[in-house]
């Protein structure tokens, strides 16, 4: 295999993708977004429950990709018990991560989420790895709308 | 047409854009059926336009403009010829498949459909048979409707008869599905349509590039198909309208060209195809298309058929042998493409890793979404293949879908 796609599906990318963590719905959850992929129809719901402005519990249900669901099932590991701003730089940086690569971001502080960075090689995945991240930041911030990746 | 031998290096040999490599591998390109490569031929023929003839159309008096008005009105001939159409005045240039189906709709619709009314499409439809429909029915507040797919692929032609009503105004079908490769029975659809006094428009976008197509064979009302998938350029594409349908319809876009005198109080319309192509056309495109039609009929079209379909065979055979992979439609007739989704693998890991190996595939829904939900999928992965496709293709890209496999492991 070359050395991109081996970076692309590292082992912890083929095992949250094969067995997702947090694959389910929130019970009372008190924010909700839906992330819509419009080139390939994948489509996944993020539902979170924040108290006090921590993020509690946070789960994702849906259909997607290896790195997709990858993304999706390491970021509600990396978000829980974290402040909601806590969560929104995450965001940023994994967003610059798998846009920019990991020589530009602190990929020590990212911890697991750094496995993502193979997705930098090929810029038609970048919308898989970030769906679920901007369906987290719509959640977050209550924005209605189903959230598109266009 | 020629009936010569069919010798699949030699028509390689026309393609430029296939002695490449990709990631280190050659290039095996099977997504034609989302856009066709293009011969030197064509390729020549835009370039021939645009440093020899170039100018505009149908209103200078000069030579360049003679030229070029020649030029495009010859490319119109050698499509009412393709398409076996009774006369040039049938056809009319548009950018693509999906503007052809817009301006009928915007058409033809508007005057014809109204509150109440139906217009039938089908399950297999791409989007840009779907939409244009549905946004003319929401205008007019008339009915979409459509005739289901059965668990193979084809259509449930039992429920013809039920479906066109006597609010049935038009029946919008295509020739191939785009993503399952059915080959829809359009003549016999055309037939019974017809019985009720409905006119057929058919999408011929998957169709034209595989088998010869007669219209008036057909007696298909409209037809409808793009330049870029016939291995034309892109950005050019014909509307096919009986003589008689053309002319009861209004103008689809205002502008110079579609008049033939214009005062601040009143426009005169010129008359069928002109009335339908306002503003500058696209000249090197039609000039382009009509060399690939002359590209083919050198080639000769029923032995590119007979390639596709022995081509098709051979890779249905193969893939059967992955495992893990089902195909997706089996219906009773296919053409071009080769649709099938690997267990819980995505389509697009399984696209990204052939394109590894220099395999390029189409992933996704499509265009045609609705029938993806009737088979319960959101995506696929497929397989397109054209007159420059080989054996080898479809083995490398069994190879491909081994090693996906490996990495799923």
């Amino acid at each position: 295999m070359s050395s991109d796609l081996q970076d692309l599906y590292q082992e912890v990318v083929l095992d949250h993708g094969k067995r997702p963590r947090n694959f389910r719905e929130v019970e009372g959850a008190n924010h909700r977004a839906q992330g819509y992929n419009p080139l390939c129809g994948d489509q996944l719901t993020v539902t979170i429950k924040v108290e006090g402005g921590v993020i509690r519990d946070i789960g994702f249900q849906g259909q997607g990709c290896a790195i997709s669901r990858a993304s999706a099932s390491l970021m509600t590991g990396a978000v829980k018990d974290r402040t909601r701003e806590e969560a929104e730089q995450l965001f940023e940086q994994v967003h610059k991560l798998v846009t920019e690569g990991p020589a530009e971001v602190d990929t020590e502080a990212l911890g697991k989420l750094a496995v993502l960075s193979g997705v930098s090689e090929f810029p038609a995945r970048v919308k898989c790895a970030s769906l679920a991240w901007h369906t987290l930041r719509a959640a977050l911030r209550g924005e209605a709308e189903p959230i598109s990746t266009e | 047409m020629s009936g010569a031998e069919f010798d699949v290096a030699k028509v390689r040999a026309d393609f430029p854009i296939l002695a490449q490599e990709v990631r280190g591998r050659p290039l095996v390109y099977l997504d034609s059926a989302a856009s066709a490569q293009k011969p030197q031929a064509v390729i020549d023929a835009i370039s021939r336009f645009y440093t020899h003839d170039n100018a505009n159309v149908h209103r200078g008096v000069h030579t360049l403009s003679e030229r070029a008005t020649a030029a495009f009105e010859s490319a119109r001939e050698k499509v009412a010829r393709f398409l076996h159409a009774k006369s040039d005045k049938e056809i009319v240039f548009v950018r693509g498949t999906t503007e052809a189906i817009n301006l009928v709709a915007q058409t033809f619709g508007r005057k014809n459909v109204g509150p109440g009314d139906e217009v039938l499409i089908t399950a297999l439809e791409h989007h840009a048979n779907i939409v244009p429909w549905q946004m003319l029915c929401e205008q007019v507040g008339a009915k979409l409707k459509q005739l289901p797919v059965d668990t193979h692929g084809d259509l449930v032609l039992d429920r013809l008869d039920e479906l066109l009503t006597p609010r049935t105004r038009i029946l919008a079908v295509t020739h191939v599905s785009n993503a399952l490769g059915t080959v829809v029975p359009v003549k016999e659809l055309i037939r019974r349509a017809h019985a009720r006094g409905v006119p057929v428009l058919v999408d011929g976008a998957q169709s034209v590039t595989h088998f010869p197509v007669d219209v008036v064979d057909l007696d298909c009302d409209f037809y409808a198909f793009s330049g870029h998938k016939l291995f034309g350029p892109m950005g050019i594409g014909v509307l096919y309208g009986k003589k008689e349908r053309l002319e009861s319809m209004p103008p689809y876009q205002g502008g110079g060209d579609m008049i033939l005198s214009v005062t601040m109080e009143k426009t005169l319309y010129n008359r069928v195809p002109y009335r339908f192509e306002a503003g500058t056309p696209d000249v090197a495109g039609a000039v382009g298309l009509g060399a690939a039609i002359d590209y083919l009929e050198r080639v000769g079209l029923e032995a590119i058929a007979a390639h596709d379909r022995a081509l098709l065979a051979y890779a249905e055979q193969v893939l059967g042998s992955v495992p893990g992979l089902r195909i997706l439609g089996q219906g009773r007739e296919r053409s071009g493409v080769v649709s099938f989704v690997m267990e819980d693998i995505h389509p697009h890991d399984v696209g990204t890793i052939l394109d590894r190996e220099g395999v390029a595939v189409r992933t996704g829904h499509h265009c045609a979404q609705p029938l993806m939900q009737c088979f319960g999928v959101a995506a696929t992965v497929r397989a397109s293949m054209a007159l420059y496709n080989t054996r080898e293709d479809v083995d490398a890209l069994v190879r491909g879908l081994h090693k996906v496999r490996e990495v799923f492991a």
